[in-house]
């Protein structure tokens, strides 16, 4: 625990408390939501739009649904959505950027071209434009995000690469004879990979913004599953007479946010804070 | 010369990026999809309907001939028709893209007065309450959901305080009883031309809270860009050369120190510029903005395709050119940037 | 006359590991129309007594002196403002000291702006005149110049100017020619000796290297670990030193030992700047040493105006 504390701080130790409850939640959801049927998504029209009380925490909707029982049911799509398309980016880009970064030469050249055209796109709308076209569902969007993603890791990975090819212990090892595929993964990958996973787990929060956006704007999971983009959109229209609605996913996709990125600030400190000592 | 080159290399790279995104956009919009005919042809299209949309579409032809065809349509200004609107894309992206471009200029202005002399002081004060407010600021901005903030803002200054306006561009009063006339599309330009200060107020008084949520991240990534340069140039030999010369403190700070610091400050205009574009889509629909953001969210939830493949590729090819502007400043300003 | 007298002076620097005595007990004085080296290794604290007097040690440090005086003002007061217009710094690299992104003109302008607010006219004229003065050709070209347009001599030239215009008479040199080539540096250096006899300058040369000490200097104090060991004429240190330090540092010189000969270095290390010396800094290393260097400091000697301090006297070895 006090490894924990000493690694993070205090304040990044909590941001994961905060992140492992959500994850919890996500997990446990049918059986930690007060009314979990209600959070998959099956109406309740005579208790409509009630303000927050003792039996409904946090109101209901438009539909008469327990809004907390649809935040904490929420939190499996949100969760999800986030940790995936950083990890397909991170799946597609790394790689990329090792080959690219390591071989050089034409194939670097055609990979530099390519993330440029990616790169040149204002990020959410390549994603907006790919999911229409892969049309409505979560998966979809996952994909279309992740694919607007993979170049920032594919950068990364390349200028990592560069830096620690010429690293002395790479060249002494090619000397030695060591094959280029070991040395790709056992010399370099390792180096690579570690500034590229902090930035992962930064980036969490931001794809996790993203995809509620994406949801908010109609791309995404389809009705009746809960999703907090989704909900905000939904009770834009009662806001802000029966503010809860919209505020209550509204505050949790900050709160979530907000937990990634200290976090991954705090993890980048210290990695920062590591690599100067070392060098 | 060597700037000549460098000016030279960027142009061409923006050309070809141009090609690319084109392509990409051709790729996303008639390889993708599993039935292009049928996105083109609109919601719940007939079986004619798609059979006259696999016309337009060529889909028969061999691939580089169909994405001529596109690039060539594209490039001459046809996108085709809006299935919504029944009218040419073309005239609708005439009169949204100046209402979104002016919301994006105005919002990065916002940002850049916004962060970077926060982020000055919060370098030459570092450590200090002020430093650490600015530093939560920044923090807080990051992780806010944009349409939420968007609405929170509205809450906050429209129904509580009742100082800004909720919604649109210009009041009811003046676009129902005395219209604007549309000279460059963007209103406050256009107010000032027809002379009415009354109406440039106005416009600006709509423009205010749409531009400060998208202005909000970008200042928190200014305010935290120009102080991280600031405390590593002030720490510099040559600004303490500067001290031991006997200059001013506010001298060395924004006449000395400062300059060093443009190339990040450039680095976030194009940050905020690209996340206006695309936070645009978002802010729009809240504030009932008639740009290009609303009308692609209107093309979603109608499946008008069309529209959604020429806005993104308007919108993305204006971002292009903008970063090749600020790409060739910042070697105007910097020399030393060409010849690395 | 003395302009600068100093007895004394400490700089310790707050850190994580503790406080560091970046300066210990340091000694100077220097006449006016002098050009006095301040001599030592890396380390020894020459260039922070340098900041000492400059009133730009970093924040939290703390200086301290029995004697503190410039020209009569006490400078642990009156440092702010005698720093730019009396006492200039020329620092070791020229490209570090000039802003990359301002023009020569500019930067020179923004110091004759702070010291004599003259029409724009006048100034720019001034700053022509200053930048030939330290031998610049086509100064008047280079007003428009970027600093990464100039090769390190005449940038090192550029901050000469700058220190001229600040109308300062005396200037902290620290290491001004060690960024620089050989034959550039020693013009430099006889520019320097130029400007001091043609403008009564007053020059604290803060060097490593003896050759410049032999150049250039009157006088010179020695340093060790932040100590002053051994002060008087330049010539007098070079030849006969009487500090067991000053006497290895000259011996260790590449060009001391005969050919073919292992070179005489030192053994040992600085002592550490986080503890407290007891004796004599340099007792562990030294081949002279006697079991009282270790715990009592050294008492100062005298020979006209050559001191040292040893516990060995004069004619040991």
């Amino acid at each position: 625990m006090s490894a924990l504390v000493r690694r993070l701080g205090y304040g990044g130790t909590l941001c994961l408390a905060v992140i492992v409850s959500f994850a919890l939640l996500a997990l446990f959801a049918p059986w930690l939501a007060p009314y979990p049927d209600q959070g998959m998504g099956t109406p309740n029209v005579i208790a409509k739009l009630k303000p927050p009380s003792a039996d409904f925490w946090l109101g209901t909707d438009h539909l008469g649904r327990d809004v907390l029982s649809r935040v904490i049911f929420g939190a499996r799509v949100s969760m999800s959505a986030g940790l995936l398309i950083v990890a397909f980016s991170l799946l597609i880009g790394l790689p990329i950027g090792l080959l690219a970064g390591y071989f050089g030469g034409w194939a670097d050249e055609a990979l530099m071209r390519v993330t440029d055209v990616f790169l040149a796109f204002p990020a959410l709308l390549l994603a907006v434009l790919l999911a229409a076209a892969l049309g409505p569902g979560l998966l979809n969007s996952i994909v279309a995000v992740a694919v607007t993603w993979w170049p920032w890791y594919a950068r990364m990975a390349r200028a990592e690469v560069l830096v620690l090819r010429g690293q002395p212990y790479v060249e002494a090892a090619s000397v030695m004879g060591v094959s280029q595929g070991r040395i790709l993964i056992r010399h370099i990958l390792p180096g690579a990979a570690r500034p590229l996973l902090v930035q992962a787990a930064l980036d969490v929060g931001p794809a996790l913004l993203t995809a509620s956006s994406l949801s908010f704007l109609g791309l995404g999971v389809l009705p009746p599953t809960a999703d907090w983009g989704k909900m905000v959109d939904e009770g834009r229209k009662f806001f802000p007479d029966r503010w809860w609605v919209s505020a209550a996913p509204g505050i949790t996709i900050f709160l979530l946010a907000l937990a990634f990125s200290v976090l991954g600030d705090a993890l980048r400190d210290r990695e920062g804070g590591k690599r100067r000592d070392a060098a | 010369m060597e700037l000549v080159r460098y000016t030279l290399r960027r142009v061409l790279l923006s050309a070809f990026v141009v090609v690319g995104v084109t392509f990409l956009v051709f790729v996303v919009a008639q390889v993708v999809p599993s039935d292009p005919a049928a996105l083109y042809a609109g919601p719940r299209p007939t079986a004619e309907q798609i059979a006259k949309a696999r016309v337009t579409l060529d889909l028969d032809a061999p691939l580089p001939q169909r994405f001529v065809r596109f690039a060539t349509a594209m490039g001459t200004g046809d996108f085709g028709v809006s299935y919504k609107s029944r009218r040419l894309i073309s005239q609708d992206l005439a009169v949204y893209l100046p209402a979104t471009l002016e919301l994006a200029i105005f919002s990065t202005l916002l940002a850049l007065l916004l962060g970077i002399p926060t982020g000055v002081i919060a370098a030459a004060r570092r450590g200090s309450w002020l430093d650490r407010m600015g530093s939560l600021g920044s923090v807080l901005s990051v992780a806010m959901p944009t349409f939420f903030f968007a609405m929170l803002l509205q809450l906050v200054f429209s129904q509580w305080l009742g100082i800004l306006p909720l919604s649109g561009r210009l009041s009811q009063q003046i676009s129902i009883s005395d219209p604007l006339p549309f000279v460059t599309g963007f209103n406050l330009i256009d107010a000032v031309i027809a002379g009415r200060p009354a109406v440039v107020l106005d416009a600006l008084a709509h423009l205010i809270l749409p531009a400060l949520t998208l202005a909000a991240y970008p200042a928190g990534i200014a305010m935290r860009l120009t102080r991280a340069a600031m405390i590593e140039i002030l720490a510099r030999r040559h600004i303490i050369a500067a001290r031991a010369l006997g200059l001013s403190a506010p001298r060395i700070l924004f006449g000395h120190a400062l300059p060093n610091a443009v190339g990040p400050a450039l680095t976030v205009i194009g940050l905020s510029f690209a996340y206006a574009l695309t936070g645009a889509v978002l802010v729009e629909i809240i504030f009932a903005w008639p740009g290009l953001g609303r009308y692609v969210s209107e093309a979603i939830l109608s499946k008008d395709f069309p529209v959604i493949a020429a806005a993104t590729l308007v919108v993305t090819l204006c971002y292009v050119l903008m970063n090749l502007v600020i790409d060739l400043t910042q070697i105007i300003v910097d020399p030393r940037v060409a010849l690395t | 006359m003395t302009l600068l007298e100093v007895q004394g002076l400490s700089v310790t620097i707050p850190s994580p590991a503790g406080p560091v005595q970046a300066v210990r007990s340091v000694d100077l004085c220097i006449a006016k129309g002098e050009i006095h080296g301040l001599i030592g290794e890396s380390g020894c604290g020459k260039t922070m007594t340098g900041m000492a007097l400059l009133g730009l040690t970093p924040a939290g440090a703390q200086v301290a002196a029995q004697v503190f005086a410039f020209d009569g003002m006490n400078l642990s007061t009156s440092a702010i403002n005698l720093r730019g217009r009396r006492i200039a710094l020329i620092s070791q690299d020229p490209a570090a000291a000039l802003n990359p992104v301002l023009t020569i003109g500019r930067q020179m302008d923004d110091v004759l702006r702070t010291h004599s607010p003259h029409p724009k006219m006048d100034r720019r004229a001034g700053a022509v005149a200053l930048l030939a003065a330290t031998g610049l050709p086509d100064a008047d070209k280079l007003m428009t110049c970027y600093p990464h347009q100039l090769s390190g001599g005449m940038q090192q030239r550029v901050v000469i100017a700058q220190a001229l215009a600040t109308g300062a008479d005396f200037l902290i040199a620290d290491e001004p020619t060690t960024a620089l080539d050989v034959t550039v540096g020693a013009q430099v250096l006889a520019l320097l000796r130029q400007l001091v006899a043609d403008r009564g300058l007053t020059v604290l040369m803060i060097t490593h290297d003896m050759d410049v000490v032999a150049a250039v200097c009157d006088r010179a104090t020695v340093l060790y670990a932040g100590l002053s060991v051994e002060t008087g004429l330049a010539s007098a240190i070079l030849t006969r030193p009487r500090h067991p330090y000053a006497k290895a540092l000259l011996a260790a010189l590449p060009d001391a030992a005969p050919h073919g000969q292992r070179l005489a270095a030192i053994d040992g290390q600085i002592p550490p700047s986080t503890k407290p010396i007891s004796g004599c800094a340099f007792a562990p290393r030294c081949p002279a040493v006697m079991t009282l260097c270790h715990t009592v400091p050294p008492p100062a000697r005298v020979q006209g105006d050559h001191l040292w301090a040893c516990h060995v006297a004069e004619g040991a070895p």
